[in-house]
């Protein structure tokens, strides 16, 4: 059975040049990029280009960037070592109800060590409102942390609005840009973002390697005591291989971005179009317009999220609902509650497709036909 | 069904356990289509964060990738809320003793999992119960697990025909001791797992405990049954017919035992001695009365029958009424019977159905302290 692979939001294959940057450094480039001698001097060329590279990708200077486990680990850094150093300017942090649990658990822990949350709602589009945000800002509130472009549903909010906004306020504004960087053109002084969070394994890169962009002057206190990596603000010897390989993977992302846009605009017709063919039921979570061009959640009334996903998994189509799982089984998705409410049938019965390196339109054509007849098999009963 | 089996879906009901681990490794050495699924049916997250659902579900993936077949999980929660869990408490409340592993498999293992199964291509669905199922004279016969000792038809004595024909039991015509030797050949990673006891949902809990969350207890007298107060009880709901631990009735001479309760008065009777009298009966009468076999027998017959799991087989008459409930007479006065719990008839190895005892009656007569 060949099998397709359409959850590239959750994690996507590694390039093979990124595999090859990463063998090559593995193989040559061992040193630790601290010590004195010839060995870590290599390793040291390797991590400054990298770093060079990566900064420029979001138009950060390199002293910008920190790297981290990943983008989990980079969220947390924002939230919490930037609020704790904060906190004599307040303890008022405003977010959304739809972003990552990276960054919704983070300020749950907040809350319980005195931080107060305004989780802003949005529509059913799920983006949230300006005016809602304007509402929610006092005096006292020291972090924005809103998201890029949302994981499971793919809704872009409006960053450079929110930067505008926060300008002359004393708010450091983060974004959790794990599913929009790569697919999106982003500029962190233009967009007025202070704080950005990036993972290696969304766009084709490794796992276990990420990145936060840190606005040059803020305050953090660090997670991480040890050595003086990354400038003092997260010890521990770097992963030199990795963040190669993340480096090439940017580079790539950064070539090919408009005509992965494209492709994935066009995959999201082709989808769409055998449903309509097909005259099956569906209704489309999100915006088609203000959306992440790879993620399309789509709801099938009828169905369940359940019998779908194992489903599809058996008939060799791997996608996803985008939610947590307890036990392995599926949670109603936090996203599509905030979007819907939770008594909406579509949180039962969403499937997210997200499309990614080498994925075919023959593939999402073939995608798409077995998503049909899986639909018309649940429903008919 | 005459495909042949590697075309043949068999979903196992996995619960983590060395049973349904093994049951999943012969179906697949048998060449069939397996596919793994967790029924998540309680939320049992302690203050901690940790919940045996979730370490459970860990050896499932681990057992089933060690065998090679796809895993899943579903969550009947709400499902196992609404069927099982409420009626457990409305028997509690009730003054009787429930039994909700019959509930669980009428409702959810051999309904809700088998829908969900079937929704995902299944030809069959297969568990770690010690049964077995064969087709003989134009239809499918429920038979007791070769393993007597583990036999588990009492609990499974509301299938039909209907689940049966799609049910696999593939450690039926097994024992115990062999379950463990295949399981520890086959290196599985629940080869020396503990085996789950008791109630499902309440797992290794002080069961008093539990329940007293869901149902307040009312204290009162414990009386014989002439009437003289030999202590207090804790709330009615926490004893069972034939109970002896729990009294704390000290004194000379033989144990006490629970005889019955009269819930009006918030009483428990108790009685000395494991033979007293008035733990006897001589029939009963059970209601929600299934039959495994097509035709739904009528009038009268013998066979044997179980009123408590692992319990020996007792003979009996069956009188089946014209509204389906059965009056179950047996040959020789009974110790115990507890209004709540399963009576499961048997012919020979073939499990016939059962029902729920409903009313106890001595010589004729309710034992109206028995409830």
């Amino acid at each position: 059975m060949e099998r397709i692979y359409l959850d590239h939001a959750a994690t996507s294959p590694m390039h093979p040049n990124v595999i090859d940057r990463m063998m090559t450094v593995m193989s040559h480039d061992f040193g630790n990029p601290s010590s004195i001698h010839a060995f870590g001097r290599e390793a040291r060329h390797v991590l400054d280009e990298a770093r060079s590279s990566i900064a420029t990708s979001v138009g950060a200077g390199r002293n910008e960037i920190i790297f981290t486990s990943g983008g989990t680990e980079a969220d947390n850094m924002a939230i919490i070592g930037v609020a704790n150093a904060n906190k004599e300017k307040g303890k008022h942090i405003i977010t959304t109800e739809i972003e990552h649990h990276a960054v919704l658990h983070t300020c749950q822990f907040l809350e319980k060590s005195g931080f107060e949350v305004t989780y802003l709602p949005v529509n059913e589009a799920g983006l949230i409102s300006i005016d809602d945000l304007k509402a929610a800002l006092r005096d006292d509130t020291i972090m924005v942390s809103v998201m890029y472009g949302n994981n499971e549903v793919g809704t872009i909010q409006p960053i450079a609005e929110i930067g505008q906004l926060l300008k002359g306020h004393q708010a450091i504004f983060h974004t959790d840009a794990v599913q929009a960087y790569g697919l999106i053109s982003i500029d962190v002084r233009g967009l007025g973002v202070d704080l950005l969070s990036v993972s290696a394994h969304k766009i084709n890169g490794p796992k276990g390697i990420g990145f936060l962009y840190m606005r040059e002057g803020l305050k953090l206190n660090p997670h991480l005591y040890g050595g003086e990596q990354e400038r003092k603000r997260r010890a521990g010897t770097e992963s030199v291989p990795a963040i190669a390989g993340f480096a090439e993977a940017v580079l790539i992302a950064q070539s090919m971005m408009d005509k992965k846009t494209e492709q994935y605009l066009q995959f999201k017709d082709v989808l769409l179009a055998v449903f309509d063919e097909a005259d099956v039921q569906y209704e489309i979570n999100g915006s088609m317009e203000q959306s992440l061009p790879h993620v399309l959640n789509v709801s099938f009334p009828g169905t369940n999220v359940e019998s779908m996903l194992v489903n599809l998994d058996l008939a060799g189509v791997a996608v996803s609902s985008g939610s947590a799982c307890t036990a392995g089984s599926i949670d109603p998705s936090h996203v599509l509650v905030a979007m819907f409410g939770k008594d909406s049938e579509r949180t039962k019965n969403s499937i997210r497709f997200s499309f990614g390196l080498n994925n075919t339109e023959q593939e999402v054509r073939q995608a798409a036909e077995t998503t049909v007849k899986i639909v018309n098999r649940l429903v008919r009963k | 069904m005459n495909k042949a089996p590697q075309d043949t879906r068999v979903v196992v009901g996995m619960s983590g356990g060395v049973d349904s681990s093994v049951s999943a490794l012969l179906l697949k050495n048998q060449g069939y289509d397996v596919v793994g699924i967790f029924m998540k049916n309680w939320d049992d997250t302690d203050e901690n964060g940790v919940c045996t659902a979730t370490e459970d579900y860990n050896d499932v993936i681990a057992v089933c990738n060690q065998i090679g077949i796809p895993y899943y999980a579903v969550n009947f929660e709400k499902q196992y809320w609404d069927k099982v869990f409420t009626y457990f408490l409305e028997e509690y409340k009730a003054g009787r003793t429930p039994n909700p592993d019959v509930m669980c498999n009428k409702e959810i293992k051999f309904k809700a999992f088998l829908e969900h199964a079937v929704s995902l291509g299944a030809d069959y669905v297969a568990t770690g119960h010690y049964a077995q199922v064969e087709y003989r004279d134009g239809e499918y016969k429920m038979l007791r697990g070769v393993d007597n000792n583990k036999d588990q038809t009492y609990f499974l004595n509301q299938l039909t025909q209907e689940q049966l024909e799609k049910v696999m039991f593939p450690l039926g015509h097994i024992d115990k001791k062999e379950v463990r030797e295949i399981a520890k050949e086959a290196g599985l990673a629940t080869a020396t797992k503990k085996d789950s006891t008791g109630i499902c949902f309440i797992g290794e809990r002080n069961f008093k405990e539990f329940l007293s969350n869901y149902l307040p207890a009312q204290p009162g007298d414990m009386v014989t049954m002439d009437g003289k107060v030999m202590g207090k009880h804790d709330g009615l709901m926490y004893y069972t017919i034939g109970q002896r631990h729990g009294l704390g009735i000290g004194g000379s001479g033989e144990p006490w035992f629970v005889a019955g309760k009269d819930l009006k008065r918030n009483v428990l009777y108790v009685c000395q001695g494991f033979d007293n009298d008035v733990l006897y009966s001589n029939s009963l009468l059970a209601v929600n009365v299934s039959w495994v076999a097509e035709h739904i027998p009528a009038g009268e017959f013998v066979c044997t029958a179980k009123f408590r799991y692992r319990q020996e087989d007792s003979g009996v008459k069956v009188k089946v009424m014209e509204n389906g409930d059965v009056e179950v007479i047996f040959d020789e006065a009974v110790r115990a019977i507890t209004p709540g719990q399963a009576v499961v008839f048997y012919d020979g190895e073939v499990c016939l159905g059962g029902g729920t005892i409903d009313e106890v009656f001595k010589k004729g007569e309710k034992l109206t302290y028995v409830g």
